[in-house]
């Protein structure tokens, strides 16, 4: 029973679902789904028109649609709503000038990464064959010691 | 010593970064709108229904498009501050009554004062995608060539009133044409 209820509260979510629009056009609605998925809803911020119960995503969604019906492509409706809403609508930013930085930020931090990772692996093996090299160094003086020893004993004997 | 030196210089630059980033408003956009054209519309008055207007009919003037509704909590905060503007004539104040039920829009209207030389009306919020609102209250000012010169989102101050929107309204209306 407790497992039932937990079961029911978990897919009570989905009753809450958003109001998707369906297309006559197969090929449209595929174009729909995606768009909805790239285009983030403005007064929620971190969710897409698609996920959004805003009253604006559903404007959205409705344009989405309409403009999908008038024949128009998605590249048209992604200005469309760049015009309007500014770069920040888009979920995947344009690759330009202004947000340049964005997208290779990324790129640069790994390579510093993998750069700091190479220097610090590079200076503990350099470390490790000193300090080897300075044991070996003193077992040395330490058999001459020996050595010595023995024969200084073997001498005397 | 390089040792200490290199993470203090990556915190201070990571603590300008965060810094900045804390002074920043996460909600303001910015408006792809400045110096272009007004969007056209063609909009029924709130008044008169059967009337309509549009960008064209203003040609000519500075004009102030507010966009309000009956059901926006900030609007009524920003409501007082548009009367007095209203009240220095100093511009053409017209609302755009967006989302709205006509009924509860005029009851508004009627208790808290009209600053609206005109209202139009925009239930299905199309007017409002055109012109990128994504918070109610929006405000624009449109100079007398049809061009959106200043956007603000969120409710007018009075602050913000002196500082802002009379300057540079003052500036438009000297203007030529």
């Amino acid at each position: 029973m407790k497992r039932l209820i937990f079961i029911l509260i978990l897919l009570s979510g989905s009753c809450y679902a958003v109001d998707s629009r369906q297309l006559s056009d197969s090929k449209q609605q595929e174009s729909y789904e995606t768009l909805t998925k790239e285009l983030r809803c403005l007064v929620c911020q971190n969710q897409t028109i698609a996920d959004s119960n805003a009253e604006l995503a559903s404007d959205l969604r409705r344009q989405v649609s309409e403009m999908l019906e008038q024949g128009k492509s998605k590249e048209e409706i992604v200005q469309f709503m760049t015009d309007r809403y500014g770069d920040f609508v888009l979920y995947k930013p344009a690759f330009k000038g202004k947000t340049l930085l964005l997208w290779i930020a990324p790129i640069v931090f790994l390579v510093i990464g993998l750069m700091a990772v190479l220097v610090v692996i590079r200076s503990k093996k350099a470390k490790e064959k000193l300090t080897s090299d300075a044991g070996a160094l003193q077992r040395d003086t330490e058999k001459q010691k020996k050595i010595r020893s023995l024969l200084n004993n073997g001498e005397i004997s | 010593m390089l040792k200490y030196i290199i993470p203090l210089v990556l915190f201070i630059i990571m603590a300008l970064f965060l810094g900045v980033g804390l002074t920043l408003n996460p909600s303001e956009i910015p408006s792809p709108f400045i110096n272009k054209p007004a969007p056209n519309f063609s909009a029924p008055k709130l008044n008169a229904p059967q009337e309509r207007l549009t960008p064209a009919d203003l040609k000519g003037q500075v004009w102030l498009f507010n966009v309000w509704a009956s059901w926006c909590v900030s609007c009524r905060s920003e409501h007082p501050v548009l009367n007095d503007l209203a009240r220095l004539n100093a511009v053409t104040i017209i609302g755009l009554n967006y989302k709205d039920d006509p009924v509860d829009a005029k009851k508004w209207l009627d208790t808290l004062g009209n600053p609206y030389n005109i209202s139009i009306m925009d239930q299905e919020g199309r007017i409002g995608i055109d012109y990128g609102v994504y918070g109610v209250p929006e405000t624009f000012v449109i100079d007398k060539n049809g061009i959106i010169r200043y956007k603000q989102t969120g409710p007018v101050t009075v602050v913000d009133l002196q500082k802002t929107l009379i300057p540079l309204l003052d500036k438009l209306q000297a203007e030529p044409q």
